[in-house]
């Protein structure tokens, strides 16, 4: 579904310049659901963006769906794939109603019969048809992030890319919108590749992982390896030791990975 | 309730039925609805999700809570002095000086257009008489109590030059350069990388033992404070709904303790689909 070769990000020119992404070659099959890890600065959410066309200043080569991507998308490449973003109080437009969000990408591909699809991928969010006419200030954080979830589905892309999509919510309303994203896949045959920092969510809903330290792919693995806690790379292992809660002696031996 | 207490028995912090409400047009809401804690020389956590009243609870304790905002308390005490009595000089004596607090992100807490060094030095110079000088040589002493490797360096920079995780270093070591008796940490690690995370905890850690200081840990993570904290205070809707030893925050009673944890997806269990909370109105009046 996605073919990752050599995969460069540059910010910034002459000497201010920052290598974000410094050589990703990775690749996701159909279905597949896809963690892709790291901490800040990493560039796993700049390899995200790279593959959403939300940045066209990358080099290498990228493909999707057997086609071969170039900087700039065409709108059919917006029908197959759709980006689910972190906050879901940012990524809502607050003057509109819930109906006009996700009536906006129904309009710009032509597609038609606007209300049964909205009232569909409603339903299939678990929101209800209750939820239409409200504004995002009238949502709470999870039933946000469901609408955001919508907004993406309308289309019926058959690949998801999710930019740490529970991060800013609660742990209880994380565990429901990580429910709804497994079933979603399920009933829908979505590949998804999600990016984020936390090893728990991606051994709840990805079947393979890769993991990425200052624009590198430090390791790909599959996450019955993550669970056996089989990572052949220190920076994975010390990042595991890291996500197991606090331990004095554990602090002490961790280093900085260049 | 608590195992350690100060030599002369009196609690650090004796928190008696804390009310802080906000009155609205629909009438006043309470964020914190009678919480009661006992603090001595540890640590404590407490722990919620958002609108809990968790925040409210740390704030409250230095009466910063924002106007319209009102606290009540039948007894808020610190080392026996009743805070809510306390005049407003007297608190700005308090704040910094006998109890700090950071927050959770160094990028909005550090002053933009002053080094760091000058506001370590400058938190130093407005609780005790120390000259110039002096301040300086606390505040790199101070820098290098948090593991700053090259603290002379780090004096001269400014916040927007420092990584998250040496900002809130920085925060930690203004915080604790007038010494207090107790520090409230609000989400002080949640900004940070996991591993950064460990290594600021650590550093609390040790200052906490070394200095025989009291903290509050106020987290949405349940695991990072069970696994950091002595005690946790778990707050649903205003109220403590259980505490517990942090060690045993896996045996918890509570049915919101209970969700909470069976929610938390972990990597040592198979995919499959995560147990929802349903929240149980009994838990508002619990």
């Amino acid at each position: 579904m996605i073919d990752i070769r050599d995969l460069r990000v540059r910010f910034g020119q002459g000497a201010d310049a920052v290598t974000a992404v410094d050589g990703v070659t990775l690749s996701v099959r159909e279905g597949e659901s896809f963690g892709l890890v790291g901490e800040s600065g990493s560039g796993k959410s700049t390899v995200l963006r790279a593959v959403s066309g939300l940045n066209d200043e990358w080099t290498g080569r990228i493909a999707i769906a057997g086609t071969e991507q170039g900087p700039k998308r065409q709108k059919s490449f917006y029908k197959l794939c759709q980006m689910v973003f972190q906050d879901p109080y940012g990524s809502l437009h607050p003057r509109h109603t819930v109906d006009r969000i996700l009536a906006e990408p129904i309009a710009i591909h032509g597609l038609g019969d606007a209300n049964g699809r909205i009232d569909r991928v409603l339903r299939d969010v678990g929101l209800g048809p209750a939820f239409r006419f409200r504004y995002p200030h009238q949502l709470s954080g999870g039933q946000r992030q469901r609408v955001a979830i919508a907004r993406a589905l309308v289309l019926e892309p058959r690949l998801l890319l999710l930019d740490e999509p529970t991060s800013a919510l609660d742990v209880s309303v994380q565990a429901e919108i990580l429910n709804l994203l497994r079933r979603l896949r399920a009933e829908h045959g979505l590949t998804l590749v999600l990016v984020t920092h936390n090893l728990a969510v991606v051994a709840n809903l990805c079947d393979r992982l890769a993991v990425m330290n200052r624009g590198r792919l430090v390791e790909e693995m599959t996450v019955e390896e993550l669970r056996r806690g089989a990572a052949r790379q220190p920076y994975t292992l010390q990042l595991l030791r890291a996500s197991q809660g606090y331990d004095r002696a554990t602090a002490e031996g961790f280093r900085d990975y260049a | 309730m608590t195992d350690q207490k100060t030599a002369d028995d009196t609690p650090l912090l004796d928190v008696s039925n804390l009310r802080v409400a906000f009155p609205t047009r629909n009438g006043v809401t309470e964020a914190v609805r009678g919480v009661s804690f006992t603090l001595g020389r540890e640590k404590l956590g407490i722990v919620g999700e958002s609108g809990s009243g968790k925040s409210m609870t740390g704030r409250s304790i230095l009466r910063l809570v924002p106007s319209p905002g009102r606290v009540t308390a039948d007894r808020l005490a610190f080392n026996g002095e009743d805070l809510l009595a306390a005049s407003p000089r007297r608190m700005r004596d308090i704040r910094g000086r006998r109890i700090a607090m950071v927050m959770q992100d160094p990028k909005y807490s550090l002053n933009p257009v002053m080094t760091v060094g000058r506001q370590i030095a400058e938190a130093y110079r407005v609780h005790s008489k120390a000259g110039a000088a002096e301040a300086k040589r606390r505040a790199l002493e101070m820098l290098a109590a948090v593991h700053i490797r090259d603290p002379e360096r780090v004096y001269d920079r400014y916040p927007h030059e420092v990584s998250g995780g040496m900002g809130q270093r920085i925060m930690i070591a203004m915080m604790l350069i007038p010494d207090p008796d107790l520090l409230i940490a609000d989400e002080p690690t949640s900004a940070l990388d996991v591993t950064v995370q460990m290594q600021v905890l650590a550093i609390l850690d040790d200052l906490c033992s070394q200095r025989g200081m009291g903290m509050i840990f106020v987290s949405h993570d349940l695991n990072l404070v069970a696994s950091f904290c002595d005690r946790i205070l778990i707050m649903y809707a205003g109220r403590v709904v259980e505490s517990c030893r942090a060690s045993e925050l896996h045996a918890a009673q509570h049915p919101y303790t209970r969700g909470l944890l069976a929610s938390l997806p972990r990597i040592d269990e198979p995919p499959g689909d995560l147990p929802v909370l349903s929240r149980d109105p009994a838990w508002l009046e619990a």
